[in-house]
């Protein structure tokens, strides 16, 4: 019997927690257009500026490195097989299509998910701890307007541009291994990188990389939200945050991977 | 007597079963000074919470200028909150924004004044508060007495009514604490603000008070002026007045078991 109560309460917990994410996601969604130049609450779009800074242009350089790898391994582990094939060509296919539909969104998640996804929740978190949340809930000021907002509309700008370059990064690697391989010149593999890829893969990529913002950005929040306690209650939300946000956002590319192989997209 | 400007009636609030407040009434008139006493785990933050619509309690109402903030639309709530300012016991300044942005947040947010109206009413609220010098300070760069002092400015940035202070002498040494008091004091002369201090500190209840509630397991057991608090017969009040520290239940065992250890240790033969 305890068994099933134990069940029942995760169970319980968890559309909870789903409740309380889908609830505050119309929110942010609602409270976007305030944070809009002329039309929103002044100053707030400062706010939303100094996030995408921190969100993406600080990120610029690890996403780069991590690209400039990924890409590179890509290459080397599809040239060994390719090589056998004759197929050595390919290896432009597999880079420039596994970047752009895949890699790119989802490398880029991983890496603001780790950066930004666990500051969103260990600042949001120390708000709580001390008190800054009830302040502002006190002055009639809404936290989700004021905290959560500025940092959606910075992610949903910031990641699909770091996704892009990611795509061009983890590409470049591959003109790296190319020329190293072959000899390739920069401008014929250009050619082929075009030839291989089609605008509905970069889209789709993109499709991914908003919704992946949009799960870091919510996650991140939500485990800010909820601590209670002392400092750490922090640790432990920014730990939650990343780690949950990486399931999810795993979650979500294997959704839209299917949608978009079952719709045609991905063929 | 006129209608009072909070109305608590029958707050009761339970924690997972505990019962942290129970059936608690209390009446704060205009321009009084109410000081809400009690122990540590009393309730009287958790009643604090209540009246400033951070939580809402399992029964009971809170009026606040004749409205249930349980109860309102949105639109209302956030009518009455825009009257009634906060200091937090932590000060719970924004550690990103210098103290003048702080206090000026309020005014940014929630009016449409421009915004060199915005920088004179700053200053204005961080001298009367003594902090004329310091806004361009971070949180971190304030000494604990100069940030309840900022908190103090930006509670009273839109001139809120009412004024609600959570154990405003925490952790301060007994000077800044009295200096903290005399703020409090002239806030009610100068502005005529109602205001409400949540403390266990005696000697500051007595400095300010225009009447003492006291709270005790959560049951409020007195509202009186200072005057017949301080001669009260009440033994729980009197425990409150002229501490005596209880026995522990177990000391004989306590004592005992520490004699062993110190033994084991051979600290004692």
């Amino acid at each position: 019997m305890n068994a099933f109560e134990d069940l029942g309460s995760v169970v319980i917990q968890q559309f909870a927690y789903v409740g309380g994410l889908t609830g505050q996601f119309w929110s942010g969604v609602l409270a976007l257009p305030r944070m809009f130049p002329i039309m929103g609450k002044r100053g707030r779009w400062q706010s939303a500026l100094r996030q995408m800074a921190a969100i993406g242009v600080a990120a610029l350089p690890m996403i780069g490195i991590m690209a400039l790898c990924a890409g590179f391994i890509l290459a080397l582990q599809g040239a060994a097989e390719l090589r056998r094939f004759g197929a050595l060509r390919y290896v432009i296919d597999l880079v420039a299509i596994g970047f752009t539909r895949e890699l790119g969104p989802l490398l880029t998640a991983i890496v603001v998910s780790g950066r930004s996804g666990s500051a969103f929740s260990a600042e949001i978190g120390t708000m709580m701890v001390t008190n800054e949340i009830d302040a502002l809930r006190t002055m009639a000021l809404d936290p989700i307007e004021f905290v959560l907002a500025p940092k959606f509309l910075a992610a949903l700008i910031m990641v699909p541009c770091l996704t892009i370059m990611c795509n061009v990064f983890g590409i470049a690697a591959g003109a790296g291994f190319m020329y190293l391989s072959t000899k390739m010149n920069l401008v014929v593999y250009i050619r082929y990188v075009f030839d291989s890829i089609v605008l509905r893969d970069v889209f789709s990529g993109l499709v991914k990389s908003l919704a992946f913002a949009t799960i870091i950005v919510h996650v991140g929040c939500r485990e800010g939200f909820k601590v209670q306690g002392g400092p750490e209650a922090v640790g432990r939300a920014t730990t939650s945050a990343v780690v949950k946000s990486t399931f999810l956002v795993i979650l979500a590319d294997l959704f839209f991977t299917v949608i978009f192989y079952l719709s045609g997209w991905s063929g | 007597m006129t209608e009072p400007i909070i109305s608590i009636r029958d707050l009761s609030v339970a924690y997972d079963g505990h019962q942290v407040l129970d059936r608690v009434n209390l009446d704060i008139q205009r321009n009084e000074i109410m000081v809400l006493l009690g122990g540590s785990g009393s309730g009287k933050s958790t009643t604090l919470r209540h009246i400033i619509g951070l939580e809402r309690p399992d029964s009971g109402t809170i009026l606040v200028r004749g409205v249930d903030i349980n109860r309102c639309s949105a639109t209302e709530l956030r009518k009455i909150r825009r009257s009634v300012g906060v200091a937090f016991q932590d000060a719970a300044l924004f550690n990103s924004l210098s103290t003048d942005e702080n206090v000026g947040l309020p005014m940014r947010e929630l009016t449409e004044l421009a915004e060199p109206v915005i920088e004179i009413m700053i200053y204005m609220k961080l001298a009367v508060v003594g902090l004329g010098g310091a806004g361009k300070l971070l949180p971190y760069e304030l000494s604990g007495g100069m940030k309840k002092r900022a908190a103090v400015a930006r509670a009273i940035a839109l001139d809120p009514e009412i004024l609600v202070f959570d154990e405003p002498s925490a952790g301060l040494d007994p000077i800044v604490s009295a200096e903290l008091d005399e703020l409090i004091l002239l806030l009610k002369r100068v502005f005529q603000m109602t205001i409400l201090v949540v403390t266990h500190e005696i000697a500051s209840a007595f400095r300010i008070a225009d009447r003492i509630a006291m709270l005790d397991n959560g049951s409020l057991i007195a509202v009186e002026n200072k005057d017949s608090f301080k001669a009260s017969t009440d033994p729980r009040i009197r425990q409150f007045l002229d501490p005596v520290p209880k026995s522990l239940p177990e000391s004989a065992a306590v004592l005992d078991h520490l004699r062993e250890l110190a033994g084991l240790t051979g600290a004692v033969r």
